[in-house]
């Protein structure tokens, strides 16, 4: 079965505003408990990295390390997720590495100004999941979490856990 | 490094994986959410509805179609455009209603189903039900409402059933879709209401 070109990515976009919407709605209507949310979005952010991850490192040479990993997060993890790499990854060199992306995709359909900027976060909870998925089937357990300062931009810090 | 290259061609099926991931994840979660397959079921259906709200303004908007003469146009761009557009498939239309308000669309494969086995104990789960919804939605936004036949449900048929065209007897439900567990085909006919 093969299917060359499919899932206009809008698809994608609405099916993420309408998950997160979904989840919050059910909850006001007391079907869930509200903080939960953002773990649910979390876990199946997870679930999702967890099986892209496999997919997408099918035909790919071994990771020499924990930074070619990232850089690969970063590049060609981050485009076909989100149609762009992550414009600037630092790292501490201790297990903290910051990826900075300039245009979120998730954010960009949202006003640019101050006044969505605290529901920015169950908009990237998703996103927060499907790193730690897709790093954690490579082998590598981490924590991640994200923060938004000015609205498209936002910063992933992924805090390796050694084991 | 041969990872950096030829990756082009394959984002694009990539992102398909994405939806169809995502999707099953949020399937999977809403069946933990609700002990009901019906609440899921329409939970989904309700999803749907919002999704095809938006997305018919995102359709108009690039597909450059004009206004359909009848309801077999209708038909025919909903298979043809939007399906190809969205999802990269081009269901068959059949069924149609002696009065020509009524018919069937079948989706021989399915990519929400790409990776999917439904277990036993959600015999009554309707896995695509979203796609109603985002029919439903997105038709109501060009004031065409289409609703379930009164008296019908939803009919799925799982594993086991080899006979994936649908029967009389099925097609008398508004929404049909027939699956086998590897052998996912849907269908779905909506009739409209006056």
């Amino acid at each position: 079965m093969t299917r060359p070109e499919m899932a206009d990515e809008t698809l994608f976009l609405l099916l993420h505003n309408e998950m997160v919407s979904g989840l919050y709605r059910a909850a006001e209507h007391g079907e869930g408990e509200n903080g939960r949310c953002i773990t649910k979005l979390e876990n199946m952010g997870f679930r999702v990295g967890q099986g892209l991850i496999e997919r997408f490192t099918k035909d790919t040479a071994r990771f020499k390390d924990e930074l070619d990993i990232m850089k690969f997060i970063c590049k060609d993890f981050w485009t076909t997720v989100f149609k762009k790499q992550i414009d600037n990854l630092r790292t501490n060199h201790q297990g903290i590495y910051v990826l900075q992306d300039n245009k979120f995709r998730l954010l960009t359909q949202m006003s640019t100004g101050k006044q969505y900027l605290e529901y920015a976060p169950k908009y990237l909870a998703f996103t927060c999941g499907l790193v730690r998925g897709g790093l954690s089937n490579l082998g590598i357990k981490s924590i991640v979490t994200a923060e938004v300062s000015a609205m498209p931009a936002c910063k992933f810090q992924v805090m390796i856990q050694k084991m | 490094m041969s990872r950096q290259a030829g990756r082009g061609t394959e984002s694009k099926k990539m992102s398909s994986e994405l939806f169809t991931l995502t999707y099953g994840a949020l399937v999977t979660q809403l069946c933990k959410d609700y002990e009901n397959d019906e609440d899921v079921n329409k939970q989904l259906d309700k999803m749907g509805y919002n999704i095809g709200v938006r997305l018919i303004e995102d359709f108009l908007a690039r597909s450059n179609v004009g206004r359909c003469h009848d309801f077999r146009e209708t038909a025919d761009v909903i298979a043809k455009v939007a399906f190809k557009m969205y999802l990269g498939i081009t269901p068959s239309i059949t069924n149609w209603s002696p009065a020509g308000d009524e018919f069937s669309l079948i989706l021989e494969n399915n990519p929400l189903v790409d990776f999917v086995e439904l277990p036993d104990n959600h015999s009554s789960l309707i896995y695509s039900n979203l796609l109603c919804g985002v029919l439903r939605g997105a038709l109501e936004m060009v004031r065409l409402h289409f609703s379930p036949r009164k008296g019908g449900g939803v009919v799925e048929v799982l594993a086991g059933n080899e006979n994936l065209e649908p029967s009389a007897d099925i097609s008398t439900h508004p929404l049909v879709q027939v699956c086998g567990l590897h052998d996912f085909s849907c269908c779905e006919s909506m009739s409209r209401a006056k």
